[in-house]
């Protein structure tokens, strides 16, 4: 049974259902009772109800896809900066295909302190020195050679992805390479310098704008303006 | 016993002509410092308090983090022109660093500090304006602030202090009732969860006042809280109404 009804704000100790319904998002249990942890909308999806946060920091999952910078060159590894309360590293054997003599090579000369990388969380252990463990030997991760990265607050991510996707298909229409860290870091790469201008901004306004509903339709028209405009520049 | 200069209860209402079971009007604003993850500035009366969370981060140096929770922080301080004779000592005096740790103790059952371990949470809190209540104000923009930096909490946590005035229950004691009162209760409470967080007592009290005073700081928290929700509601729903009005 649920207590709550859809797009409704809410706040910490409410009520949202009894303890045997479905419920995803930042909720506890207290006696029988699921009650909500953060200042959040309440979403209804097919068959879960979803406490969307509308505040707060990246909480690292593993499985997630994220843009780090290189924070630290350490003796087996890197320190990279994740947009959390906890260091993230980046040990060479998952950084590297082929092995290498560590004794001759610095570590340098594939990644130096400043470089932005898009990495997978390949595990979060709260209990180990380094909680978040990340990986590139993944696909569509490595180091970041050009483009932009905007930064948008952490809870704003599922906004610019859109319920499956359909928010970065309408801003794929630019026609850029667009990578979505989950820690609210997205990566831009376009042609032309205006085309990633554009983007920064658009993907800013989502940000702002994110708790009101008809945002893609919005998104969608702006997009289709600036399309327009470039069209019209070009002729 | 100090005599006070004007008679704090006359013909059933107090010197600054409330009723013994009426709050002083509560004004509350949340983010309002922006340069913080989450605010709040909170008035009961002419106390004012402002709290500022910065966090969760790092923790600097590493050695005092734990390994299993985050490590929360408190500083209460009250500003040098917030009283209203002798200018307070901008220096963090013995009363204040026991104010920080009561505080920081009434939070931390609301705080799922587990979700953030090796980290810290610091929360700064001003006292712009004090006039009796301060611990207790700063209690509800602390919690306020919390919620505003989207950190996990378990419920909110509103102050009210409760006093014992001419042999009288009284809530929300202003400065001059907190001077020359019998007796002084600061309570904190968990609205949702219906469970106290903080509970100090000084005076002398009949178990029956002090069942009565608590009684009545429930009632006057559940007040507060609806103004809080209010405060946080009109945070978030300005940035719709950004947009529709245009």
């Amino acid at each position: 049974m649920y207590y709550v009804t859809p797009r409704q704000l809410i706040f910490p100790g409410d009520l949202v259902a009894t303890a045997d319904s479905r419920v995803e998002g930042p909720v506890y249990v207290d006696n029988g009772k699921i009650r909500s942890a953060v200042v959040g909308l309440v979403e209804f999806r097919e068959d879960v109800v979803v406490i969307v946060p509308l505040e707060g920091v990246y909480k690292p999952k593993k499985g997630d896809l994220v843009i780090g910078y290189v924070t630290d060159v350490l003796a087996t590894g890197w320190e990279v900066d994740v947009r959390t309360f906890m260091p993230a590293y980046l040990p060479v054997s998952e950084a590297l295909h082929k092995h290498v003599d560590l004794e001759t090579t610095p570590l340098t000369t594939f990644l130096n302190i400043g470089d932005v990388i898009v990495a997978k969380v390949k595990d979060v252990d709260l209990t180990d020195e380094y909680p978040v463990v990340l990986t590139l030997k993944e696909e569509r991760v490595g180091k970041v050679e050009s483009g932009t990265v905007v930064e948008i607050a952490p809870v704003k991510v599922p906004r610019v992805v859109g319920k499956k996707g359909s928010m970065l298909a309408v801003l794929a229409e630019v026609g850029c390479d667009i990578v979505v860290g989950q820690n609210g870091r997205i990566w831009v790469k376009c042609k032309s310098p205006r085309d990633e201008v554009f983007l920064t901004s658009l993907i800013k306004k989502i940000e702002a704008e994110s708790h009101v509903m008809g945002l893609t339709d919005r998104v969608k028209a702006e997009v289709e303006n600036y399309k327009k405009m470039r069209q019209q520049a070009q002729a | 016993m100090k005599k006070p200069p004007v008679p704090l209860l006359q013909n059933g209402l107090r010197a600054d002509g409330r009723a013994p079971d009426q709050m002083r009007e509560v004004q509350i604003q949340v983010g309002t410092v922006s340069n913080a993850d989450g605010s709040a500035v909170v008035s009961y009366g002419a106390t004012t308090a402002v709290a500022a969370v910065y966090g969760p981060r790092e923790m600097h140096p590493r050695h005092l983090s734990l390994p299993d929770r985050g490590v929360m922080r408190v500083r209460y301080h009250m500003a040098p022109f917030s009283t209203k004779d002798e200018r307070k000592s901008p220096t963090p005096s013995r009363r204040e660093i026991e104010i920080s740790k009561v505080l920081r103790e009434a939070l931390e059952p609301a705080v799922m500090l587990e979700q953030y371990p090796r980290s810290r949470i610091d929360v700064f809190i001003e006292i712009l304006q004090a006039d009796g209540s301060t611990r207790v104000a700063s209690l509800t923009a602390a919690s306020l602030a919390l919620a505003d930096a989207g950190i996990y909490m378990r419920d909110l946590v509103v102050g009210v202090s409760v006093g014992l005035v001419d042999g009288t229950v009284v809530l929300d004691l202003n400065g001059l009732e907190d001077n020359y009162g019998e007796g002084d209760m600061p309570v904190g409470y968990m609205p949702n969860l219906r469970r106290f967080t903080l509970l100090q007592l000084d005076g002398a009290w009949t178990r029956e006042k002090f069942l009565e005073a608590l009684g009545l700081a429930v009632k006057g928290a559940e007040y507060v809280y609806q103004v809080a929700r209010e405060a946080l509601k009109n945070r978030y729903m300005a940035i719709a109404e950004e947009i529709y009005g245009r």
